[in-house]
């Protein structure tokens, strides 16, 4: 499966898909976030830190740029936002967390593509309406092809949200 | 006893000297020292390489205006954590090799707990113990309980967007541009707090969250064409939904721990309104640094690293970096 479109109803529904996801991730896992203000990255991050057994709040890393829980896996919460010149993102050095040995996901990934593992899970979260969300999730590689049928199960048999 | 203090964990490459753990003979962040001229090139707002670039000028400024040579000195304190590992490193490895240099004592410190010592700069009496500290920054926002030096129980924090970032957001959201926290602050001087927005109250937690609140306001810009009202009146108005929250639990869990005062601290508290509020609200004395000592620094790392000293706390030479530090237990 190459992409799927949901609609999530409420941030309890984008943390319970997060939380899927967070279940099915593996050691190597790059997730990116692409969506504006208020379009839900944190909270669906913090669903895939439940998945992930993290105990604490994954809160926003906007100013830290990176925050790191242990789980189940590492979990690194990486994000671009006050980034905006690619030198910047290079020079953090980050590539040790890309292919590392623990699930990466990053917010405002789209400011630093370029740079990024070319094999990913790329989720693009839209404002609907106050409480909706639409989320598109697009797999690059056979590994996440694989995670996006896996994650399609799952939500036949519980995900409240319909497919678009 | 003079400690140099080191910061490099987040934005601010930082050097300063600090007597006694209280007066600080000199200051120094990387704002105000030429690097442009020096190095001609750009210099990025946010990396470790910047840090590279700039700690040893910065370095020799402020063991220069403190009026100090290495050997004057009587330990170095320097920032662990939390913050970004490239960054922590350019710090960290630089306090290693003056101790190692010049045979001095080395203190890791922690970057919350530093600014919460930011409250013992310059001021003619210390704070009392127990004590309630309120951290609010971009990154941060922690209120946490001060038993004694280098004592603190964790009772809450954000579960979600810091309050800082909240300001930094909102204002993004506004079309106010950046820094958020001061334009924020100047623009709700013009309007008034008359828009319905919403205030997590997380009943029977010290946790905070403003993520709801951000939306919200999306809410509220993208309906402005049916829903008419000031820029002003919608900064004057999430402004008050972030001081409501933090001011009232804050100030509960003042009263229920029976503190003897407020520590205040964090860039958000160079907002001056902010801690009017706590002043006028809280039934303890509010302690808060002035706005140069709110934002980081490194005279709080050398003052927290003074107080570490005293409790005979010193790290060994191979300590490494600790990226996801927290404060409290």
């Amino acid at each position: 499966m190459e992409s799927l479109k949901l609609i999530s109803h409420s941030p309890e529904e984008t943390q319970h898909l997060g939380a899927i996801l967070g279940k099915l991730a593996r050691t190597g896992d790059v997730f990116l976030l692409v969506g504006n203000l208020g379009a839900g990255k944190t909270c669906l991050t913090q669903g895939i830190a439940r998945g992930l057994e993290v105990k604490e709040y994954a809160f926003s890393p906007s100013f830290v740029i990176l925050r790191e829980y242990s789980g189940r896996l590492s979990l690194y919460h990486i994000d671009f936002y006050r980034l905006d010149h690619i030198e910047e993102i290079v020079d953090l050095g980050l590539d040790e967390y890309f292919y590392g040995n623990g699930v990466c996901v990053v917010e405002w990934a789209e400011k630093g593509l370029q740079i990024l593992p070319p094999e990913n899970l790329l989720i693009t979260l839209d404002y609907i309406s106050d409480i909706e969300r639409g989320l598109h999730l697009e797999a690059k590689g056979k590994r996440y092809s694989e995670l996006l049928e896996k994650l399609a199960v799952s939500i036949k048999s519980g995900f409240g949200s319909k497919q678009r | 006893m003079k400690v140099l203090g080191i910061e490099t964990s987040c934005d601010e490459t930082a050097a300063a000297v600090v007597a006694d753990g209280t007066t600080i003979l000199s200051n120094v962040i990387t704002s105000q020292v030429d690097i442009h001229a020096r190095y001609g090139g750009i210099v990025p707002e946010v990396a470790s390489r910047q840090h590279l670039l700039t700690i040893l000028p910065v370095l020799k400024q402020a063991m220069m205006e403190a009026g100090v040579a290495f050997g004057d000195l009587q330990g170095v304190a320097v920032t662990i954590g939390p913050g970004l590992p490239g960054s922590l490193l350019v710090g960290v490895n630089l306090a290693k090799a003056i101790v190692l240099a010049h045979n001095l004592p080395l203190i890791g410190v922690n970057h919350l707990e530093a600014h919460v010592y930011a409250n013992w700069l310059e001021r003619s009496e210390p704070p009392l113990f127990p004590n309630l500290c309120l951290i609010v920054s971009g990154g941060h926002t922690d209120l946490v309980l001060m038993e004694g030096h280098g004592q603190f129980k964790k009772l809450g924090q954000t579960r979600d967007d810091a309050a800082g970032e909240a300001f930094d957001k909102g204002a993004r959201l506004l079309g106010l541009g950046y820094p958020g926290g001061p334009i924020i602050e100047k623009t709700a001087k013009k309007g008034v707090a008359s828009l319905p927005l919403p205030r997590a109250w997380l009943k029977d937690s010290d946790d905070f969250s403003f993520s709801g609140l951000k939306t919200a306001l999306l809410h509220l810009v993208r309906e402005k064409e049916t829903v008419n009202f000031s820029i002003a009146d919608a900064a004057a108005s999430f402004q008050q939904a972030i001081v409501d929250v933090l001011v009232t639990k804050t100030v509960d869990a003042a009263k229920r721990l029976q503190v003897k005062q407020l520590l205040l601290s964090g860039g958000v508290i160079a907002n001056r309104a902010l801690c009017q509020h706590f002043v006028n609200s809280s039934p303890v004395p509010v302690l808060f640094p002035p706005p140069r000592l709110c934002t980081d620094n490194a005279a709080m790392v050398a003052s927290c690293g003074y107080y570490h000293f005293k409790l005979g706390e010193i790290s060994s030479h191979d300590f490494d970096v600790i990226p996801s530090l927290r404060l409290g237990v």
